[in-house]
């Protein structure tokens, strides 16, 4: 530690040179706090402790089909099941086709399922005895400017109506607040109507279920629950596939994009590009020191802590660069989150990222620095003073 | 007056990487081109040479810190050109599933083909309209299809993991409607079994999609008939009888879409007004290649900006590390530099010199990250969910010449910005201090 100032003196000895490599490094961690941010959003998906004792029952042929719905009886006779709810994918957009919409037509029941929505009281009276009612999450009615009472039209790709329109009028009756603001993404963007009036609206529906989800009383009980449940339509025209809410989600969240390939093939071009550069550098600022090292040869120190410094230098440069990239990712994630109106959500970088990032910058420090610190350690004091080395 | 100089160079960077973007192949060989005439002709031009030619010629020597120049260029290149390969291969794909002479019927403001419905009547009523092409027999070509999606384990999966599979539900005029289509292994299923045909896409993601074999949809058992190609993103369905898959699937007479070929691609406008007209229909009429292109749209521009943001971000370090090398080997040829402008030689060789050794392990780096880019990615099979359709779309990364012309012109611009400012200090450097100095 005592060496701290000579390191240092030796990391800004060619200020230039040492500003452009960081920023390398800085662009560097900076990419890699937002894909790690990607990544994580996208694994974290359903992973809780609510997740996990959630069951999601749908179609067995395909996630299109629909369940009838008396099967919520038959669930709700399942040992183990605590509770049962049900919904329907509305499909729906404001305005115009693009503005999509997360909506769901759910049964009355259906809060009562995910504490993760906190909803008042009144509201959910309102939403109970509002035939047109709605609840929308609070993000999703910031991106859009809405207010409780108001009266909004809002499409479905999917259902029209009686005559045959998909214009659909809703009134918002309550806002829906995530219970965990850093992991709220999305029921933030949540809109729920009443599962009733959707079904007596449009004659494609008749009485049937998008999906059902359980919860059961002991989590470690799912699986058994799970095939409990899939039992009772086993070789029926409706049999179902049920999945705790975390495996749900993993399976569909892979059959979009295998995110966890992508982001390491990118990280994996840009650290090795960093490697060679960080390391061209290291390169560069030791051997253009040879005489000081020989001198503090002379006057003593050893090979060994001549090693030990040059490391200490680059893994120091490594982690100036990488925090400072980091910590930018943390700070731009949010902004981008907000800019992008809920569709994107980046959180800033968690523990785990940066225990991975500054876990890299060590490794890569080393890395890079250990030819340069090996030839300064071996480096024979006479030659480097005659200039023949 | 420092400051001033800089601001200026900045300005000049921008209107030159603007022009830079803006410009097509030839006006770039044109540039080139004046160049090479400059260097040639004028007594500037063969100072400028010279000076080049010793800069490269001590290329070797400086092995490792040029090679951080044209490694973390191809980097920036070969992660770029992937990812625009991407968005390419996606949208390729579906421009090849639409054509201008055949168009696509759903029920007004669908969104996809699977949540529309038309019904025995309106698909008849579409037959009768003007336009419409008509098979030997007299009939019109028309297919009316049942569009629904299949669950099934994915295929290198160890758990029981089930991806969903667009199934469509089509008769013989399936075939006639879209000639692209044909069996490669196996053969056609039988109408009224409970037998399909699959895309080779599909094939390729789902376990069990062989020929002879049985795959489990729901409670049912079908078995696999044979495979058909075709080279767009039918390729990633399954197919079977219709009356089958509306059965199996509950839905009686009614059909999802109806797909026409039309006498010709000009009849579409007269086919599209008949059919808004008719009072007994309410549809969306587009011709598939339109339709097609549209649900690419949103996606293909997703993946271009993913692609253009990660390339920047890399770019930038690059940029850097092209800085620090060039920085570098200016200053140790600062006393050779400043020799040759005290014999006389102007500024402006220099410049030109320092630029174009850059620029060139620029595109040295540009052309190795375009070649590893084509040789890994093209034609590397990827799958997503794709927009409007309720199945895992296949496609191939396509690198195409005009990607990897895009990444050359990247390379170069990062050469230019990294050799700018090291060259305008070699050239600005007062001679007496570079003189005196090491």
């Amino acid at each position: 530690m005592k060496y701290l100032h000579l390191i240092w003196a030796a990391l800004f000895r060619r200020k230039l040179r040492t500003v452009l490599t960081l920023v390398s490094i800085i662009t560097a961690f900076l990419l890699f706090g937002l894909l790690d941010a990607v990544r994580t959003s996208f694994d974290q998906a359903g992973q809780s402790a609510n997740g996990a004792s959630r069951l999601q029952t749908g179609s067995r042929l395909s996630f299109i089909q629909t369940l009838p719905m008396a099967l919520t009886q038959r669930i709700q006779a399942v040992d183990g099941v605590k509770l049962v709810t049900y919904a329907n994918w509305f499909g729906g957009a404001y305005q115009d086709p693009h503005n999509q919409v997360f909506s769901f037509a759910v049964a009355p029941n259906y809060l009562d399922m995910y504490p993760e929505m906190v909803v008042t009281d009144q509201a959910r009276q309102a939403f109970a005895s509002t035939r047109l009612g709605a609840l929308v999450g609070e993000g999703l009615a910031k991106r859009f400017n809405w207010k409780v009472g108001d009266k909004i039209p809002l499409q479905s790709t999917i259902f029209p109506d009686r005559s045959g329109s998909k214009n659909w009028q809703f009134e918002i009756v309550g806002l829906i607040h995530a219970a965990d603001k850093k992991s709220g993404g999305w029921y933030d963007q949540m809109f729920l109507l009443n599962w009733k009036y959707f079904d007596d609206t449009t004659p494609y529906n008749q009485g049937q279920v998008g999906w059902y989800v359980t919860r059961v009383a002991d989590a470690n009980q799912a699986d058994r629950v799970a095939k409990a449940i899939d039992a009772i339509s086993a070789n029926s025209d409706h049999e179902t596939r049920t999945q705790t809410e975390q495996a749900a989600m993993a399976s569909w969240m892979k059959q979009v994009a295998d995110i966890g390939l992508i982001v390491s093939s990118i990280m994996g071009a840009v650290f090795f590009t960093l490697l060679l550069l960080s390391g061209n550098t290291m390169m560069q600022a030791v051997r253009e020191r040879t005489s000081e090292i020989a001198v503090l040869k002379t006057i003593g120190f050893s090979g060994r802590s001549v090693l030990a410094m040059v490391l200490a230098e680059s893994v120091l440069l490594l982690v100036i660069g990488g925090v400072i990239g980091l910590g930018l990712a943390s700070v731009l994630g949010p902004v981008i989150s907000a800019g992008s109106g809920g569709s994107l959500h980046l959180p800033a970088a968690g523990l785990n990222s940066w225990a991975t990032g500054v876990g890299f910058m060590v490794l890569f420090g080393v890395i890079v620095g250990a030819l340069p610190a090996l030839n300064a350690m071996r480096l024979n004091i006479t030659d480097a003073l005659a200039g023949r080395a | 007056m420092t400051f001033l100089k800089n601001l200026g160079l900045l300005l000049l960077l921008v209107l030159v990487l603007a022009a830079w973007v803006m410009l097509p192949w030839f006006g770039a060989l044109g540039l080139a081109a004046l160049l090479g005439l400059w260097m040639l002709l004028t007594r500037r031009g063969a100072q400028a040479r010279s000076v080049t030619g010793v800069g490269v010629s001590t290329l070797p020597q400086r092995i490792g810190s040029s090679a951080v120049i044209v490694v973390g260029i191809a980097g920036v290149v070969g992660v770029l050109v992937a990812l625009l390969a991407m968005a390419e291969g996606y949208a390729e794909t579906l421009r090849k599933s639409g054509s201008e002479d055949t168009a696509i019927v759903l029920r007004g403001a669908s969104a996809a083909e699977v949540a529309s419905v038309m019904t025995r009547d309106d698909i008849t009523q579409i037959g009768l309209a003007p336009g419409v092409a008509k098979s030997a027999k007299g009939e019109p070509l028309l297919s009316a299809e049942t569009v629904v999606a299949a669950n099934l384990p994915v295929k290198g999966t160890t758990t029981d993991e089930e991806g969903s599979v667009q199934m469509r539900g089509v008769g013989d005029e399936a075939f006639a409607v879209r000639p692209q289509v044909r069996i490669v292994a196996g053969r056609k299923f039988q109408p009224g079994l409970k037998e399909l045909i699959v895309g080779q896409g599909a094939a390729r993601q789902f376990e069990g999609l062989e020929p002879g074999k049985q795959i489990r949809l729901g409670s049912q058992m079908w078995t696999v008939a044979g495979v058909f190609a075709s080279g767009d993103s039918m390729e990633s369905e399954l197919w079977a009888d219709a009356p089958v898959v509306a059965d199996t699937y509950r839905r009686g007479a009614s059909r999802n879409s109806v797909t026409v070929k039309l006498t010709d691609a000009k009849a579409f406008n007269e086919f599209k007004a008949a059919l808004d007209g008719n009072p007994q229909l309410k549809v969306d009429t587009s011709t598939t290649l339109a339709f097609f292109a549209k649900q690419s749209e949103q996606m293909t521009k997703i993946l271009r900006i993913i692609g253009i943001v990660v390339g920047t971000i890399m770019a930038v370090g690059a940029v850097f590390g092209a800085l620090n090398t060039m920085f570098a080997a200016v200053a140790t040829r600062a006393r050779e530099i400043a020799t040759l402008r005290a014999i006389g030689f102007p500024g402006l060789p220099v410049v030109v010199a320092v630029m174009l050794e850059t620029m060139l392990l620029a595109a040295l780096g540009g052309i190795l990250g375009g070649a590893i880019a084509y040789l890994l990615f093209n034609g590397h099979a990827a799958s997503t969910m794709a927009a409007g359709s309720v199945g895992k779309l296949s496609f191939e990364l396509r690198v195409s010449g005009q990607l990897l012309w895009e990444g050359l012109k990247w390379a170069l611009a990062i050469g230019f910005i990294g050799g700018l400012f090291p060259a305008v200090r070699a050239a600005s450097l007062p001679v007496t201090t570079a003189l005196r100095e090491l």
